[in-house]
């Protein structure tokens, strides 16, 4: 039977109906139905997801979209229930998808009053995520997008650490719903304009130059969307939610608070209905992407509170991401999705482990720990092997994604692409040095304070379910990078430069060799290869010419 | 049955209710239950809906009537809010059965006084003149000072209802001061000859004065700043579920009547008045949200938020027609629904004498009460405009209208504004939500359970919130198709011009 057309509204709908069962069952004191209950339900929207990576049609046209269904929704204005993915969102619905039951994992033991609630609203927010990643009706997708700020908030205010969590849920909600408030008068504009939400028949108008003759109000329209994106992702001078709301939300839910969604966001809608005024004003957020990477760094390396340093650690990584998808270039935005999904995945290991640390001591100061080591021996190197993937040591998935980011932002065609690559590099060697000596503080030297006092324990058999296939994901992703590349460059290609015809020459088709382990592809597409370092056939024709 | 009859069917089965109502009370002994008349009052309700329904079928097949020599006109714009209004009704009566459970007195004559209130809007809004408006505005209004003040015993109670009802008479004077304006500038109180009128009038500026006026009362009514004045005071000190009532079914009768004396009586001056209700509306935008911000009365906090909701609600009034009518009726739809939800809710969470009132005092309200918590945070989402809610819907037909018709300023406004409101919403969330501080209030809230009729009441308004959310088009066609035909566009035609333009009123 095939389900490839209903799919995607499985994957959506089984989160919604779990949290709906999940809400009508009574809950007892110690009793760990909810737990199960939110485990089942995530592994199987997680199963679904890998329906579609097992169905993804590689040779498909880029720029259209797979699994799409189509309901009509409300007749006026005309609002269809659209849903469909590229080679860009199917990875993070699957990315979405395999967070959620380690998400389930890491709060087993964490949550251990009022339950019921906290799975119904971590399914909730499961749902908005998977629905921002699906959604191709405009209208749609902003549904899921406000839908999403509301189980984190709540998440924050209920189940936050200390005294301050009510403060930090309001500010996180405001900070994300006020532009968000912006952006819906910004879709209504564009609606009286184009008299539709469609997406891609939105992307036809915008390349064809027929949204509104008014530059300016499109600019001011664009910016309603790239404003409500930045602050959610965080780009870098609007970040000041972030370290209050990593600091109180609970570790499942801290997972997914920020990046992808307005990374994803940013890609999808910003570039695709805007795509003139994205790169005019890609300058700017290169430098606030460089500025990020470099100050996210910087703030993190003084902190002496863990989740702190993982919230600015968080905002230099985002940067990273946002300096790749500006600079226009294939290895920038290829670099900058895959980096999307290695950043989730680092952090999502990053603040497991962190959680599990809180778990048995009770402390997010650093100080007051030391000399763990010789007590967790495989908590050790958990951490240590996170780490590395996240200052991006070769082999390890975070080497490809910021390889790449790096290389692409030295291409693009903005003044001084070299200085702000600069800036930009030295994340590297700061994330390094914050990220070690976090680990020399903690597992090495003498026993802290709190490390004597209690009697920690190494990691039990579900924790090392929650970690292991995050850990070989770090490598598998490292190694095996062509595996995803081959669906994002389909996205990555058909945005990069579109608009911008340079004299023939000043292109340098330097990118798409960076990334390519020749070693792990079949002859075949080593033609492809060589063709492509030659300069024979353009990046986007590569995807069909793999088919044949 | 006659026409004058059916014209006001819902109207007279209400009367008689609420007539029946006042009979049987003193027939209780004293101290006995009072429910059996609250039972009366919602049969008779149902009666009025029933009748409604009724109408509209009637409507369907022969078409608009008027009855009472052309002063009282049936039409789906009327229906829509007569059926709006005996849900409001029909719902609060539900959810305050048990609200009087301790032995007060009186209580037989809140179900009357209820009945009869609802009467009077009900009038408000199928009536197509102005004298008979002004007669339905008191027959409501004075049904909702004495309601104001229910609970006797308590000065906040007084002054709620004193209050309410000095500024509402001296608001009311203006409403009549405006129709005698009217009748001076055109010749007629009756909305379809002041739209042709108007035109031949040789004191155009007595017209706009006259709108004004009007404006200004019926602004008193749906609490537009800056005649908002009595609103904090009057819902912090009136009983809850009366707050629940006089915030939504009264203000959806004002906006009734604004819609068709401005759409229908003065299409002429539209370039005047839509300047008058902008301002209204950034007025009450700003006032409103601005005011919450600073509450720690949950109840005070509401009253502010619905000065807010009645801004983005006169937001709608600058679309082109039929987004205007729409957007707007559609609007009063949702607020009624959320805001009658959330008040319903609070009556159910804090009682008859209410004694959580601030926002600390819910804190953790979640725990004890796990449902009412969840419904209240949904209604208040709702108000906030989160998607899949009616608030959500609502907000977005009335800014698009704004949008379409080149109001984008104006709609940025009002959606950066509703940005702002979400803060003091949230902070009542968050703290249901919270974990208790200490020896809070709601830590010590008995865990109380819920009567079938108010859980009935509650979910009703939820479900109602929910539909307008996530499937607004039965609601929508109902607004969209049905009000542009009875509220006719008007033919705005120089002043100078003699063209006969067609009245409101079908033949």
């Amino acid at each position: 039977m095939n389900f490839d057309h209903i799919i995607l509204t499985i994957i959506l709908l089984a989160p919604l109906v779990g949290a709906l069962i999940l809400a009508v069952i009574p809950e007892r004191e110690g009793a760990k139905t909810h737990h199960i209950g939110a485990l089942v339900v995530t592994l199987f929207t997680f199963l679904c997801t890998l329906h579609l990576a097992a169905h993804f049609n590689y040779a498909s046209a880029p720029g259209t979209f797979q699994f799409e269904q189509t309901v009509p929704w409300i007749a006026s204005p005309h609002i269809n229930y659209h849903v469909g993915v590229d080679g860009l969102s199917m990875w993070l619905v699957i990315l979405a998808g395999i967070l959620a039951p380690i998400g389930v994992l890491a709060s087993w033991n964490a949550i251990k009053v009022r339950t019921k609630l906290f799975f119904v609203l971590f399914l909730l927010q499961q749902v908005a995520m998977l629905g921002i990643f699906m959604a191709l009706d405009l209208f749609l997708y902003y549904g899921f997008w406000e839908l999403s700020i509301v189980p984190m908030a709540l998440l924050i205010a209920t189940f936050g650490r200390t005294e301050n969590r009510r403060r930090a849920a309001i500010k996180f909600f405001l900070y994300t719903f006020i532009p968000s408030a912006i952006l819906l008068a910004a879709m209504i504009w564009l609606y009286t304009k184009t008299g539709t939400f469609d997406l891609p028949m939105l992307q036809q108008l915008a390349a064809s130059h027929s949204i509104s003759d008014s530059s300016a109000a499109l600019w001011l329209c664009s910016l309603a969307f790239l404003v409500a994106f930045a602050v959610k992702v965080p780009v870098f001078p609007l970040h000041g939610w972030l370290s209050d709301a990593v600091q109180e939300t609970p570790t499942a839910a801290v997972m997914v608070l920020a990046g992808k969604l307005g990374l994803y966001s940013i890609l999808r809608f910003y570039f695709g209905i805007f795509p003139e005024q994205a790169r005019h004003i890609a300058p700017l957020l290169i430098a606030l992407g460089a500025i990020g990477i470099a100050y996210g760094a910087l703030v993190a390396l003084v902190q002496t509170d863990l989740k702190k340093l993982a919230a600015f650690s968080t905002l230099s990584h985002v940067s990273f991401i946002v300096l790749g998808i500006f600079s226009f270039t294939v290895a920038g935005l290829d670099g900058g999705v895959y980096q999307i999904l290695n950043e989730s995945l680092i952090g999502a290991a990053l603040f497991v482990l962190l959680g599990l640390l809180y778990e048995r001591y009770g402390t997010y100061d650093m100080r007051d720990y030391g000399g763990l080591a010789g007590k967790h021996p495989w908590m050790v190197t958990m951490f240590v092997v996170t780490s590395l993937a996240a200052v991006g040591l070769p082999m390890l998935s975070g080497f490809v994604g910021e390889f790449l980011i790096l290389s692409g932002s030295l291409q693009a065609y903005i003044p001084h692409p070299m200085v702000w690559t600069a800036i930009g590099t030295t994340g590297v060697i700061f994330s390094a040095a914050y990220m070690l000596s976090m680990i020399q503080k903690l597992f090495y030297g003498d026993l802290g304070l709190r490390s004597e006092e209690v009697v920690g324990w190494d990691l039990k058999p579900r924790e090392h379910l929650e970690l292991w296939p995050l850990a070989v994901l770090f490598l598998v992703m490292g190694v095996f990078s062509p595996f995803w590349m081959k669906s994002i460059d389909m996205y990555g290609t058909l945005t990069a430069d579109k608009l911008i015809h340079f004299e023939p020459g000043s292109i340098k088709h330097i990118e798409t060799e960076t990334y390519t382990p020749t070693a792990n592809l079949t002859s075949q597409q080593l033609d492809v290869v060589s063709d492509l370092q030659s300069g024979k056939i353009a990046p986007a024709s590569v995807a069909s010419k793999e088919v044949r | 049955m006659s026409t004058n009859l059916l014209a006001l069917l819902p109207e007279i089965i209400l009367t008689i209710t609420g007539v029946l109502v006042m009979v049987l009370e003193p027939v209780i002994a004293p101290g006995k239950s009072r429910k059996p008349l609250g039972w009366l009052a919602i049969l008779g309700t149902a009666a009025s809906i029933a009748a409604t329904c009724y109408q509209k079928h009637v409507l369907n097949t022969s078409g608009v009537f008027t009855a009472f020599y052309s002063t009282v006109q049936i039409d789906a714009f009327s229906v829509f809010f007569h059926l709006l209004i005996a849900c409001v009704v029909l719902v609060t009566l539900l959810a305050s059965l048990d609200y009087f459970a301790s032995p007060i007195t009186h209580a037989g004559e809140y179900f009357a006084l209820v009945l009869f209130g609802a009467t009077g809007m009900m009038f408000m809004t199928c009536s197509v003149e102005l004298l008979m408006v002004f007669i339905g505005l008191e027959i409501s209004s004075i049904s909702t000072y004495i309601l104001a003040g229910f609970r006797k015993g308590q000065a906040t109670a007084s002054e709620s209802s004193l209050k309410y009802f000095l500024l509402g008479s001296f608001a009311t004077a203006f409403f009549l001061y405006g129709i005698a304006l009217c009748f001076g500038a055109t010749g007629s109180t009756s909305i379809g000859a002041i739209a042709s009128g108007l035109n031949t009038t040789a004191t155009p500026t007595l017209a706009i004065l006259a709108v004004a006026m009007v404006l200004i009362g019926l602004g008193f009514k749906v609490s537009a700043a800056p005649f908002h004045v009595w609103t904090p005071d009057v819902y912090q000190g009136a009983p809850s579920p009366v707050v629940a009532l006089m915030s939504t079914a009264p203000k959806a009768a004002a906006f009734a009547v604004l819609l068709r004396f401005l759409f229908n009586g003065t299409p002429q001056l539209r370039g005047h008045w839509i300047l008058m209700v902008e301002i209204l509306a950034i007025l009450s935008m700003t006032i409103g949200n601005l005011g919450a911000l600073l509450q720690k009365d949950v109840k005070r906090l509401l009253a502010y938020s619905s000065i807010a909701h009645a801004g983005y609600l006169l937001v709608a009034f600058t679309g082109v027609h039929k987004d205007a009518v729409s957007g707007a009726l559609f609007y009063t739809a949702a607020y009624a629904a959320m805001n009658v939800g959330a008040l319903l809710v609070i009556t159910q969470i804090s009682g008859f004498d209410e004694k959580l009132r601030s926002i600390d005092d819910f804190t953790g309200v979640a725990l004890k009460r796990p449902y009412l918590a969840a419904l209240l945070g949904f209604f208040l989402l709702s108000l906030i405009g989160i998607p899949f809610t009616g608030g959500f819907f609502g907000k977005f037909y009335a800014f698009s209208g704004a949008i379409h018709n080149g109001y984008v300023g104006l709609a940025i406004f009002g959606l950066a504004n509703s940005g702002v409101a979400c803060y003091y919403y949230l902070r009542l969330l968050a703290a249901l939500y919270s974990r208790p501080l200490g020896d809070s209030s709601a830590a010590v809230l008995p865990a109380r359970t819920l009567s079938v009729p108010a859980a009935v009441a509650v979910t009703a308004a939820a479900l109602a919130t929910l539909a307008l959310g996530v499937a607004p088009n039965s609601v929508l066609h109902l607004v969209q198709h049905s009000a542009p035909e009875t509220l006719p566009a008007y033919v705005v035609v120089p002043a100078a011009a003699t063209v006969p333009v067609a009245t409101t009123t079908a033949p």
